[in-house]
């Protein structure tokens, strides 16, 4: 893994992204008997991607809360127990049936602070396993993190290694509105140094994960990994990318993008969710509507899943989202002025 | 002299006269609040639409008659007759309506969102059903940290078929959460009759399906109202988990500023108006010596006083600054 969060002096442990949510999930539990899980099949089978593991062993079933297979329902649950004391973390078996669950998140929880003027407040945590690549096909792979990024009132994180996660999580847990934290299904079982303890990875704030000169790689999630392996291979041509994980959709690091096409010249914007009016197009607004416009020797290049549902064929599957010698392609023709 | 005990209403025997007549005035309250509410619109002061709920007052205050500031309400986007039994200062209320920095939500919400956290009201919700779900979470959160206070939470008729309604009334009942499910039925969704709407006879039927109690009761009867609500708030308390009660109720204006009317008659409009509840619990309040005419007058007076208090405030009270439109998206930029 890269080392985005060196912690020199805390001590670390290696563990998967998996494991380190759960860490942060027990961490919070011990600290604060506010915090409750909820949702599908998380107590005793340990979660659909046993992310919750033995929680429910350590913590008990009133602290981690099986419910029922009710998605709108437990959603709203989590809000109301949210607006009035508790803080709950709450888990869709997988992001796409958060759809079912649009009008607690989107109409309740998002709005509510504000509808009421600010005086309430709605902490809570919706984690949400999401991307493709396990072959579940359409209803069970989707990226939808541009769907919940363009509503005020949310804040959605998306962490690519495990000390990322648990700091997220973390971070999530004490913000006083309310996070979606997408976590994709490739990477729980990717494994990485955790620093030890309670610590909070900021969001809101991007990493540049890999400095470079020649153009500028934003990513998320998986495809930080995806771009980091291009990088790595145009690097033994003489181009040098440089890598931005983003780490927070929303509310997006503008300052850490703009600093960095204006020292590169070019943009590639990788994103897992479909191209259109996606996170690439939020991103290229961004710098065609700030100062690092002029500094650009290029066009700006978006590469984003396909106009396509996410199919079951494994071929199929794998070209309906960027992969790394995708990557690697138009980052070289982007360098090398070809588009 | 059981026979005699029984003829009293259960509110009269369960309260003190000066709960009654605070009662009544509450009733009185929310009555001159929405006739307020609609002048104001016809003189061009408030903007938007709003959702009378003249005619339903006895079911609000009967069903908030036992509670505290520590239980909670949800509410829905016909309930400034729940804020007002919940205790909302009608001052407040209109400073919303008007769309005033003074006003339950800072001018953010107007009618669909009042709330007042502080006293336990979570808010109404412009949502058919939105309110089921965060009322049970509110009840889990009772339950989590050991407080005695209920919740309960009010819908129409309407929201009985979203399933909102049916995943939240399941998890209620698995957890045995302390919510009393409250469905103001007024008979219709908009236009679509509940009737034709729902399969049940009585929505409360449905509570055989969450295996809790569920009564129909006379939503213009007050005293049925509060006895429901007794009842459903002791088994709450207890620990023995939620119940579904069913106010039959009538609405006398439309669905919102936009209903033309046509699908009710005006002799099915004029038979309700002639159950009016307030007249109703009012004259029972005199029959059982509670009070006197003049005594009655003078709470409506004293209702009508504040009302007129209240639009002066709000008319008198600023506006939010332009310039922070975005403000309470955040917490950050709430302070």
């Amino acid at each position: 893994m890269n080392a985005q969060t060196p912690i020199a002096e805390v001590q670390t442990r290696e563990m998967s992204y998996a494991e380190a949510i759960r860490e942060a999930m027990a961490l919070a539990l011990q600290r604060d008997p506010a915090v409750v899980l909820m949702g599908e099949d998380i107590g005793t089978y340990g979660g659909a991607f046993q992310v919750t593991g033995d929680l429910i062993d350590r913590f008990g079933p009133d602290r981690v809360m099986d419910t029922p297979i009710s998605e709108l329902g437990g959603a709203g649950v989590a809000v109301g127990a949210a607006l009035t004391g508790l803080k709950p973390i709450f888990e869709f078996q997988f992001s796409d049936f958060a759809a079912l669950a649009m009008e607690q998140i989107v109409n309740q929880a998002a709005k509510l602070r504000y509808m009421l003027g600010g005086e309430a407040q709605v902490p809570v945590v919706f984690r949400m396993p999401s991307g493709s690549g396990t072959g579940a096909a359409a209803q069970h792979s989707q990226s939808f993190e541009a769907w919940f990024g363009h509503v005020p009132g949310l804040k959605v994180v998306q962490p690519s290694t495990p000390a990322e996660a648990k700091g997220m999580l973390l971070a999530a847990l004490e913000d006083p509105d309310p996070v979606i934290v997408f976590e994709h299904k490739l990477l729980y079982k990717m494994k990485g140094l955790v620093p030890d303890g309670w610590y909070t990875t900021p969001i809101g704030k991007a990493a540049v994960v890999r400095p470079g000169k020649d153009l500028t790689i934003v990513a998320s999630a998986i495809m930080v990994h995806r771009a980091l392996d291009a990088a790595a291979r145009l690097a033994k041509e003489g181009i040098e990318a440089e890598v931005i994980d983003l780490r927070t959709v929303r509310p997006l690091d503008h300052a850490t993008i703009i600093a960095s096409v204006k020292k590169t010249g070019r943009l590639l914007c990788v994103y897992e969710g479909v191209k259109t009016l996606g996170m690439g197009a939020e991103i290229s607004a961004l710098i065609a509507e700030s100062e690092a416009f002029d500094y650009l020797d290029a066009p700006i290049q978006r590469l984003g899943g396909a106009e396509a549902p996410i199919p079951y064929n494994p071929d199929l599957e794998r070209a309906a989202v960027p992969q790394s010698p995708d990557i690697e392609r138009v980052a070289r023709q982007l360098a090398k002025g070809e588009v | 002299m059981r026979d005699t005990q029984e003829n009293i209403p259960f509110a009269i025997r369960q309260f003190s006269p000066d709960q009654l007549k605070e009662a009544l005035r509450k009733m009185h309250l929310i009555r001159l609040f929405e006739e307020g509410a609609e002048e104001s619109y016809m003189r061009g002061l408030i903007h938007g639409t709003m959702h009378l709920s003249i005619g339903q007052e006895a079911s609000a205050v009967a069903t908030c008659m036992e509670l505290t500031d520590a239980d909670k309400i949800t509410s829905t986007h016909r309930g400034h007759g729940h804020c007002i039994a919940k205790g909302a200062d009608v001052g407040r209320m209109f400073a919303e309506f008007f769309g005033k920095e003074t006003g339950y939500c800072h001018g953010r919400g107007g009618s669909m969102h009042i709330a007042d956290v502080k006293t336990g009201n979570l808010g109404a919700n412009g949502i058919v059903g939105g309110g089921l779900p965060i009322a049970v979470g509110a009840a889990l959160t009772a339950k989590r940290l050991g407080r005695d206070d209920v919740t309960i939470c009010f819908f129409g008729d309407g929201a009985n078929n979203e399933g909102a309604f049916h995943e939240a009334l399941n998890m209620a009942a698995i957890w045995k959460l302390p919510v009393i499910f409250v469905c103001e039925n007024n008979r219709y969704g908009m236009s679509t009759p509940a009737t034709y709407a729902t399969a049940v006879k009585n929505i409360a039927e449905r509570a055989a399906a969450y295996a809790m109690p569920g009564m129909t009761v006379d939503g213009n009867d007050f005293s049925a109202v509060a006895g429901a609500l007794h009842e459903a708030i002791a088994r709450a308390r207890a620990g023995d988990g939620p119940s579904l009660v069913e106010n039959l109720t009538y609405r006398w204006r439309g669905h919102s500023k936009s209903d033309r009317n046509r699908y009710r008659t005006k002799d099915e409009i004029e038979e309700w108006m002639s159950r009016d509840p307030i007249a109703r619990f009012r004259d029972e309040l005199i029959a059982h010596g509670i009070l006197d005419a003049e005594g009655a007058e003078a709470i409506e007076a004293a209702a009508k006083q504040a009302v007129a208090d209240g639009v002066e405030f709000a008319r008198a009270s600023p506006a939010p600054a332009i310039t922070d439109v975005t403000k309470f998206v955040h917490a950050e930029e709430a302070a």
